[in-house]
């Protein structure tokens, strides 16, 4: 034909223009937000949190790989999310916590967690937290073994249940605490102080980050600074963890309201026990999270208010986990009963 | 009064204009082609009846074809010529339609000699509005539906406020734009002829406030009358939809399935109501239009004035279409069907025609609820939910649980989607899927 000098014309479905974003790009991007959170842990704790992360962000991937393999599909670890299973992962361990047992985590939150549901998009619960569950309901005491913030020497030597040989007792952690602690740092958790001891401790520490605690719960102040870059680049949903943050807020604060000394007050709830980082990027795991607006928001109330029940009143010190996967498994109801009004609805939109 | 609009539409997407290209050229007129093909369903609603034979001599501006029943509008000749056949032709929807095929004179002047004078403030409401069914015009934003049509709320509705929509809110195109800086004593005109067939006192104009310019030249334009107001709105992606538009200036919803009569509105295109108030004071008919011709693979630009009928082919030639072209659009990026054959005539709901190079498919990742389809969604549909369903062929499920059937396909949804599912394309799908099921 004269002029027009195409000779094949594709056709296209509408629209012909996209955004700029994409899963692995959003991925990519979570993972860059938990690496500044991944060196402030490295500095904290030393070596021992640099290896527990590095492995299990591998351990992870490699099982998400074997797994697709093994299964026949073509590999997923394109799509970073294993990569950010792995970190999260990492960072909700005890920095001292035995190898061979975070390597049954990431098979756990991998495997029967996020693939056997159908891979990235199809998993109930994130998968992270399954990994976790399982392993504190498999190891309840390596952990809770914590050890100190800043100790002596952390960055050439292990903390000694890091190398522990599986299924081997580890060497005593109390002395070796008791030989590298700094001054006035010491190796319990200010949850655990709280409830087992009756020690209040000031929580400014856990935001500007040198307490003990799992390797990635601090410093509060990093952790929001990181989820807010996604939040900017529209890579995560704001209302999530504000929802979730206020809800633990507001119920801790009746709590220490009816009995001051026995419950904290709401700085101390949102500052410990990891809540800043469960709130900011395990609770909004897209995939696990209601879609509907409103969904939103009572999914983020109902796992800060569940936090903080769990705390005050159940056996646990820590609440955050179970609360996020009591929530993921709501969630689906949760959305069901949350439809958004249409535009233009003659009558109140029904529910299933 | 501000350029600036204060009014804006919350949900929806912005996307990236890409005016810039044809924003600032002037209105231009493209040669005629030698050979036009004028289908006689270029409307929503029934085709015309062709009026005139094979072999027939026709004068531009002659009426050809002329309106079955009040859902119809008349065709009138683009072009002096001769009536080569009456044969099927393809269209942008690829299926085949009757067309008249007319063979230009190459020495025709081609001017309009068919017409005469009429005053439209002697006509009664019903006699404006045959005079608007005899212009053949349609809404020329793109859903080309009868003009007139619109004068004559249903019964029992009456409408207190004409809405203008001077949006123009898909990327590329900037033909209402043009028109608006072009032609604003025809577009306000135009909307005094149809707010006097609906006996209205009251008139919105709203335009997105990208286009300062055809604020300002409406501005001047009506300087002295207060009975129609120039709304400057903030531009987003999809508030030329008639839906949106109305809820942003006025604050009324359009019933779901209802129509802009229910909230007592009619609502009609700029580029419509410019050539009501062009042709109705000469009794003339609708032969051309304006179309954006654009995007990164054609070397000339612009927006030109087109007469009705003109093949594809010819537009691409003159436009410069160069070797990188893939994709032909008609209409905008976001909801403009992208065509399979060089051979479509322009017909009037054609507001432009997009060249766009070659792009690979994306990768289609599994949804992963992140819920940016939900947030865009300007008619607070859950697209998440829909796209699952579609997925496992629950068509009916979506169409009553999940409400499909308000979707107007601007296709936000899929705009934003990180897993780049086709979602709105689904819907589509769905849609039709339904469609089959009841008419079995």
């Amino acid at each position: 034909m004269p002029g027009v000098k195409t000779t094949v014309i594709e056709v296209r479905t509408s629209p012909h223009l996209h955004g700029p974003l994409s899963v692995d790009k959003i991925m990519r991007h979570v993972v860059y937000a938990l690496l500044p959170i991944a060196a402030f842990s490295v500095w904290n704790f030393g070596i021992s949190a640099g290896v527990l992360l590095a492995f299990t962000t591998l351990g992870c991937v490699l099982t998400e790989h074997v797994t697709c393999r093994l299964n026949g599909n073509r590999s997923t670890v394109n799509d970073y999310s294993a990569a950010i299973t792995g970190l999260l992962l990492g960072l909700t361990l005890p920095p001292g916590f035995p190898l061979w047992m975070a390597a049954i985590g990431c098979l756990v939150a991998i495997a029967p967690g996020k693939l056997l549901f159908g891979g990235l998009g199809s998993n109930v619960f994130n998968p992270a937290l399954v990994g976790r569950a399982f392993l504190q309901a498999a190891f309840p005491v390596a952990i809770t073994n914590y050890t100190p913030a800043l100790a002596n020497g952390r960055f050439w030597e292990f903390i000694p249940s890091s190398l522990a040989l599986p299924l081997m007792k580890s060497a005593p952690l109390n002395d070796w605490i008791a030989q590298v602690r700094v001054d006035g740092f010491t190796g319990a958790t200010p949850l655990v102080l709280l409830k087992f001891d009756r020690i209040y401790s000031d929580p400014w520490p856990m935001f500007w980050g040198q307490r003990a605690g799992s390797s990635g719960e601090m410093p509060g102040f990093l952790i929001l600074l990181c989820g807010g870059y996604l939040v900017v680049r529209h890579m995560m949903d704001w209302r999530i963890p504000v929802a979730m943050l206020s809800g633990a807020a507001v119920s801790g604060w009746v709590f220490h309201l009816l009995n001051p000394t026995a419950y904290p007050d709401p700085l101390f709830t949102l500052f410990t026990g990891g809540l800043l980082l469960g709130a900011t990027f395990m609770a909004t795991d897209p995939v696990a999270s209601p879609v509907t607006p409103r969904g939103m928001w009572v999914y983020g109330v109902l796992m800060g208010v569940l936090t903080v029940l769990i705390r005050n009143l159940g056996g646990l010190a820590e609440g955050v986990m179970y609360a996020i996967l009591l929530g993921n498994a709501l969630s689906p109801l949760i959305d069901r009963l949350t439809p958004p009004r249409p535009y233009g609805a003659r009558k109140p939109a029904g529910a299933i | 009064m501000s350029l600036f609009g204060t009014k804006r539409l919350w949900r929806g997407v912005h996307v990236p204009e890409h005016k810039e290209q044809t924003a600032h050229l002037p209105i231009r007129r493209l040669p005629f082609p030698p050979l036009l093909i004028v289908p006689l369903s270029q409307h929503a609603g029934k085709p015309a009846k062709a009026i005139v034979r094979e072999g027939q001599e026709v004068v531009r501006g002659e009426p050809i074809a002329e309106a079955d029943g009040f859902m119809s509008v008349p065709m009138h000749a683009p072009a002096t010529g001769r009536v080569e056949r009456i044969a099927p032709a393809p269209s942008a929807r690829g299926e085949l339609t009757t067309a008249i095929y007319i063979r230009a004179y190459p020495g025709a002047s081609q001017e309009v000699l068919y017409g005469s004078d009429q005053d439209i403030t002697q006509m009664t409401p019903d006699q404006v509005i045959a005079a608007v069914q005899a212009t053949g015009v349609v809404g020329l934003g793109g859903a080309a539906f009868p003009t007139h049509v619109k004068l004559k709320p249903p019964q029992g509705r009456t409408v207190d406020t004409v809405v203008v929509n001077g949006c123009e809110c898909e990327p590329y195109l900037t033909t209402d734009h043009r028109i608006m800086v072009e032609y604003p004593k025809q577009v306000l005109h135009g909307t005094r002829v149809v707010m006097r067939a609906l006996g209205v006192e009251r008139a919105v104009i709203g335009v997105e406030d990208n286009k300062p310019d055809a604020i300002a030249a409406l501005l001047q334009a009506n300087a002295d009358r207060p009975d129609i107001k120039i709304e400057p709105v903030v531009a987003r992606y999809p508030q030329g939809a008639e839906k949106m538009l109305v809820k942003v200036l006025l604050g009324r919803e359009i019933p779901s399935g209802g129509l802009p009569a229910d909230v007592g509105l009619a609502v009609f295109n700029v580029a419509t109501l410019a050539q009501i108030g062009d042709l109705l004071p000469t009794r003339q008919g609708l032969i051309e239009r304006v179309v954006t011709v654009t995007g990164p693979a054609v070397s000339k630009p612009g927006n030109y004035l087109i007469p009705l009928g003109t093949p594809l082919r010819w537009v691409l030639e003159q436009a410069g279409c160069t070797d990188q072209a893939a994709s032909i659009i008609l209409g905008g990026p976001m909801m403009g069907p992208s065509v399979g054959s060089f051979d479509i005539p322009l017909t009037k709901g054609v507001t432009g025609v997009l060249v766009l190079p070659k792009k690979d498919p994306p990768t289609v990742y599994p949804c992963i609820h992140c819920a940016a389809c939900v947030d865009v969604c300007p008619l607070h549909l859950d697209p998440s939910h829909l796209g699952l369903l579609a997925r496992k062929d629950r068509y009916q499920d979506m169409e009553e649980i999940y409400h499909l059937n308000d979707c107007f396909e601007c296709a936000c949804c899929s705009y934003v989607c990180p897993a780049n599912i086709p979602l709105v394309q689904y819907f589509r799908v769905a849609k039709q899927m339904n469609r089959e099921r009841k008419a079995r």
